[in-house]
Formats: C-alpha cells, structure tokens, sequence
C-alpha cells in the first residue's frame, strides 16, 4: 500500500480562500502555542511535563475541520493541537497550563489533560490508550439516543498495540458506532520506532481485521487530512462507522521535555522536515496566486499577538487556593 | 566504597544481577532503544550495549509485557518488569493480581514466580494519571512481597534480595527520590544518595529500619515520606524526641522492629504519600492496634493526602502531599 507524500499540495478551486486561511491560522496557532510553551517550559516557569506536537498540525487541524461543533473528540498526553483545533482559546489553554484556576480545567488538570467539554473536547487521557474505550461509550450514546454526532478518537501508533485499542475498536465496530479512530502515526511511541513494535507495514490494515473501512492518509497535507475525515464522518453519521484513519506524520520536538530525540533516523528527519505541514500548505497558497506571502505574515503575526496576550492573562491570573483542593469530587475524607 | 544516586545504585545492581545469573533479563517500554531514555527515569541507560540480548524493548502493552514477564519466571527465567509510572500497572492488573501472585498457590506449590516488577510513584507536577501512589493497590493481594527504597543502599540490596526471591516482588521507586540527570532529571527532588559498598550484598526483604532513634513518638514512613518525617524530626527538636523508622517493606511489615520502637515511645504517627482512606496507613495502623495494645499510650495518628486525584497546579500538589510541616504539627500534637 503505497502512500505518496508529495512535497507540495495542490490548492483546488473546491475550496474557498477563507476556508483555507482558516485551516492554515489554526496550524500557525498549534506551532506558535507549543513554540512558546516551549521557550516557558525551558525558562522554568512551567510545571511538570509537555508533549508538544510540532508538525503534527496538519492531522489535529484537517481532522476537527471536518467535525461540526457539536461533535466530540477524545484525545491523549500530547493534546494541544487538538484542543486548539477543536477551538479552545490559547489562553483558556494558557492558563492551565500555568496551573491557574481560571484555566480550562481550573488547574486541576494540566497539560496532560487538556480539555473542553463546552467545545468538545473531553479532557486528555495521558494513559496510552485509555481514551478510546470511552470514544466507543460516546458514540454509543449518540447511537442509543439517534443522535448524528461522531466522535473523532485521536491516538499515537503506539497506543495501537495497547489491549484498549483492540477492544475499543471491536465494540465501535460490531455495534457501527459513529467513531473515527484517528491515528497519528508519528512512527515513534516515546523513543521506540513504529517498526520495532508492529509487523504491519500500514496501521489502517488493521482494519480489515476488525470489519471496518480503514485508510492511509498523508497526514501533514491538511486538505487531504480534512477530506478523508469529511468521508469518515458521514459514513458514520450514516450508521456505517466506525472507521480508522492512520495520518502518517512526524514530530519535529522531542517526546516530552528536553528529550533531544536522539533516536529518530537523520534522513527520515531530514525527509519529514522538508514535508512541514504549515509551509506545504503555505506553498500552496502562495502558488495558487489566491494568496500573497503578506497576507500569511499578517495572520503569523496576529497570532503572534494573541498568544502574547494569552500568556500575559496566564501568568497574572490567580492561582488556585486550598479551598479548591477538594472541590470537583467525591470523597470521603477531606481532613487530610 | 562509592556515593551513588538510587538511579546509580539499581543500574549496578541490575547489571550485577544480569551478569551473575544469565537468567535475569529486563523488560519494558523504551528501556533500551540507543539514543533513547533507558527507561523513564534513565535507570537501564546504556545496559542495552552490555546486554543487547537480555534488555527487551516492548510496544506499548503493559497487560502483555508484564504477562509474558509472569510467563517466562513460571519457566525459571528471572525477568526485571519496568513501568514507567506505576499509574499504568493498574492495565497489568490482572496478570499481576490474578495471575503472578496466585500461581503459586493455585498449583499446590509447584510452580514459583520469580518476578521482579519496578514502578515509579509519585506526585511530580504531571496531573492525576502520572502521580499516584499506588502501594496501596498491591498490600492486600496475597502472594506479592513489596518493598520501597528510600536511600541508594537499600534500592540496590532489595532489588538483588527481589531477583534472588522466588516471590514475585514489587519494588516502588520515588520519582523525586532517583537523581536521574540529563534530559529525564526531575524538578525538586530529594538527595536520597548513599555509600554503597563495592561487594556484594542484599537487603533483606521483609525488613525496617529505624533511620533516627528518639522516645517520644515513633514516625513511620516510608519513600519521600520518610526524608520529611526525618526534617520534621528535627524541626521539633529539642523539646520532643521523635524515632524515626524507615517502614521499606510494606509486605510484610516488619512488625518485630516497629513493635520495639512503640514499646519505647508508646505513641505512633504513620506518614503517607497518598490518599487517607484505605491506604497503607490504615493497614499499619490496625496492625498495630491487634499488636500492641497495652504500649500504646495515645491513639495512632495519620499523616496522608485528602481523599482526591492528584491535582495538577503546583500549589494544590503541594497541598495534597503532606511535608515536613504538617508532619511536624502532628508529632506536637501527640506529645502535648
Ligand atoms: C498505558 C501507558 N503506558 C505508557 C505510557 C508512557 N507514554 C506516554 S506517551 C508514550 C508514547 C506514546 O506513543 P504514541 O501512542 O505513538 O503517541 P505519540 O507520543 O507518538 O503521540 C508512552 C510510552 C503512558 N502514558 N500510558
Ligand atoms: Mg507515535
């Protein structure tokens, strides 16, 4: 099954100038959000962990436009893209990360479990797998009460070899739950290569196994990303989901923290980095003669700004006091 | 005679293991992968180009792993089982809980499991999932010995005690307690390195150890329980002379060793990393009560988390775990 991976994207009249500068601002926030998270991470004032998803936009932005509002996705330890381009606000983001209790889950729950109900997104799931279970009970639910929304479950190729995965994708199936199991091979789980850990060559082969339609899509061309998700969403809608996606990717960061990602091949680094997801689509734009190189800049620098902002509100907000440390659950003993 | 980090120290011992007995193997997520971590916390660096055939990198399967880990001691074989937080051996449960520490008895004795499980605990900035002290999950299962390292010295004579048992025994690490460096070194740790001796030598499982002798009250703790209790110790110098005692193996509890302690003091605070109810306090605390009855002067006293998910924002983190201070006031509380 080869997929091609061009080195540019052709820009099609199908699609309007607004739709496509719209896709492409959300990938400029993911990059500019994590580049700045990362500068902030390194200077200290960042708690914790990151798993940041750099070159990875293209795949969360293509999928959640594809989505309609009212549509859910589930995602995992490395969500920001995802939240993002399922429209949470950087600074909502912001602030949980900084830990403050204006943040999206007031503090409580961190980078790893990013989230938004309102918006769509259920809090992160940072154990590797444990997200897809529950994309399979959602969907349930919207089968059980007729509704027509879909849940878009977000994993790494790594979380395919989890039990959870098996289990979750064969229940989605045999029921033909509106599910798209969306994953974004990076072709590392943590330091480990996709090869080392999988004998399958393609991930959507996996499919077959289960009953269920499965593709391979270039998952750093955020048009193709959108198309096959568009597909997947109405099949599901239709009652003959689930369907898996696999978006071939790559991470440009680290796998958390200061991770120097020693382990990634230098000619499949230098081969990806060539493919950067926001300057394939830029390339386009910019040779469809729609759009000019100034136009971009000015959404780089808007965006820029936005961000700026959102840190600012982060870093000045209030933090959470010890009469929030026991708000928002059940339990038994509070008088520690 | 060398200073080693408790990374240091169970590295050596690990390779020491593997070098005298060609049965001991390691397994686990990202444990070997050059370029890579050795583990979450770096405690496999570079053992991968001693023993390239003996460190088994896995794909991302706790429940598979650590089955297969349980599989090869029923053969003999001597396998080292690496988390990399111990919140995922919650997906290995079954094979831990149903399989390793029943087979023994369920085959009258014919077969021995002689797995070594490590899982790191913990609160450390990441969240709710990457944080849990899950000792608690483990005491009550009948057949798994468990013991909890607090300095160098006695992480690498348990874990050779450990892969010399023909138990299966779980060995929880503290995260802020290794001293790993480099791009895996944590924030705000504890110095928790020691003089360890160049012979060999083990710790044996099973046993206390009491770290500072005093006749007031006796301070159980254990992990980074246990370098609070000890400053807490001595903030509340001179006026109260309080023992502290090293509790290490948390099954079995070395009941002859506390015993000794409450018959000098008469009054016992147990200090926990975690949850108040149901944790590995109430089990000391009950214990003692059916124990030593007529020593004790005043009614045992807890020192542990709320009864909450770990929260992500550092300063409710640091309101969930207990430290030297709160410590500190419950130890003036019993003595006045
Ligand atoms: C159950 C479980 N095991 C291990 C981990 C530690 N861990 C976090 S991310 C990760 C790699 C995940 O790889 P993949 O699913 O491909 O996602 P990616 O990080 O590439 O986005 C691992 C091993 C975890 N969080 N949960
Ligand atoms: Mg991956």
């Amino acid at each position: 099954m080869e997929i091609e991976l061009t080195d540019s994207i052709e820009v099609s009249q199908t699609y309007s100038k607004s739709f496509l500068l719209g896709l492409y601002e959300r990938m400029v926030t993911c990059r500019q959000f994590e580049d700045r998270v990362k500068l902030l991470f390194l200077e200290g004032t960042m708690p914790g962990t990151i798993h940041q998803s750099q070159g990875q936009e293209a795949s969360a932005v293509g999928v959640c436009a594809a989505l309609n509002q009212d549509d859910f996705i589930t995602s995992t330890h490395r969500p920001h893209a995802h939240a993002i381009a399922k429209g949470l606000t950087t600074e909502e983001m912001m602030l949980e990360l900084f830990g403050k209790s204006a943040g999206c889950s007031k503090g409580k729950g961190g980078s790893m479990h990013i989230g938004d109900m309102s918006k769509g997104m259920v809090p992160a799931i940072a154990i590797v797998g444990g997200g897809m279970p529950l994309a399979a009970g959602m969907a349930l639910s919207f089968k059980l009460r007729q509704r027509s929304q879909v849940v878009a479950c977000f994993f790494g190729e790594g979380a395919t070899n989890e039990g959870a995965f098996h289990e979750a994708v064969n229940l989605a199936a045999i029921w033909s739950l509106p599910v798209i199991f969306v994953c974004e091979n990076n072709l590392y789980g943590a330091s480990t290569a996709y090869s080392k850990t999988t004998r399958v060559p393609r991930l959507s082969q996996r499919a077959e196994a289960y009953g269920i339609r499965g593709e391979t899509v270039d998952g750093n061309n955020v048009v193709k990303v959108y198309e096959a998700t568009r597909q997947a969403a109405e099949e599901c809608r239709r009652g003959e989901g689930p369907v898996l996606l696999e978006l071939l990717t790559y991470r440009r960061v680290g796998h958390s923290r200061r991770d120097p990602a020693h382990y990634q091949d230098k000619d499949e680094q230098a081969f990806w980095f060539g493919r950067d997801p926001i300057d394939l689509l830029a390339n386009g734009l910019v040779s469809s003669g729609d759009v000019s190189e100034a136009e971009l800049r000015d959404i780089d620098a808007r965006v820029a700004q936005t961000i700026e902002d959102a840190v600012t509100v982060a870093r000045e907000a209030p933090l959470p006091t010890e009469a929030d440390l026991t708000t928002d659950v059940f339990a038994m003993e509070l008088n520690r | 005679m060398k200073h080693q980090s408790i990374v240091e120290a169970l590295r050596e011992g690990i390779a020491e293991e593997m070098e005298r007995d060609p049965d001991v193997f390691c397994i686990g997520e990202d444990i070997g992968v050059p370029g890579g971590f050795g583990g979450a916390f770096t405690v496999t660096l570079d053992l991968e180009k001693r023993f390239p055939d003996r460190i088994l990198d896995t794909p991302i399967s706790e429940l598979g792993f650590i089955g297969a880990a349980v599989g090869a001691a029923m053969m003999g074989m001597r396998p080292i089982a690496d988390v990399q937080y111990s919140d995922f051996l919650f997906l290995a449960m079954d094979q831990i809980a149903n399989n390793a520490a029943k087979l023994r008895y369920m085959s009258g004795g014919t077969i021995k499991v002689p797995l070594v499980l490590r899982a790191p605990v913990g609160a450390t900035g990441r969240g709710s999932q990457h944080a849990q002290n899950m000792e608690r999950f483990f005491i009550g299962v009948p057949g798994l010995k468990i013991v909890a390292p607090s300095n160098a010295y006695d992480a690498k004579g348990l874990l050779k005690a450990a892969v010399r048992d023909d138990d299966p025994v779980l060995i929880f690490e503290h995260k802020l307690l290794y001293g790993s460096k480099g791009a895996r070194a944590e924030s705000g740790t504890t110095n928790a390195s020691s003089d360890v001796p160049d012979e060999d030598y083990v710790v044996p499982l099973g046993t206390a150890s009491v770290r500072r002798e005093g006749s007031d009250v006796t301070v159980l703790a254990w992990l980074l329980m246990l370098h609070e209790s000890l400053a807490a110790a001595s903030l509340v110098e001179p006026g109260i002379s309080a023992e502290v005692i090293d509790v290490r193996s948390l099954a079995p509890f070395d009941w002859q060793t506390i015993g000794a302690s409450i018959e000098k003091t008469g009054r016992v605070i147990i200090v926990e990393e975690g949850p108040k109810t149901g944790g590995v306090g109430a089990e000391l605390a009950a214990g003692i009560m059916e124990r030593f009855p007529d020593k004790l002067i005043a009614p045992v006293t807890r020192v542990a988390s709320a009864d909450i998910p770990v929260p992500f924002s550092p300063v409710l983190e640091n309101l969930y775990r207990p430290d030297r201070q709160r410590i500190a006031a419950a130890i003036r509380d019993i003595t006045s």
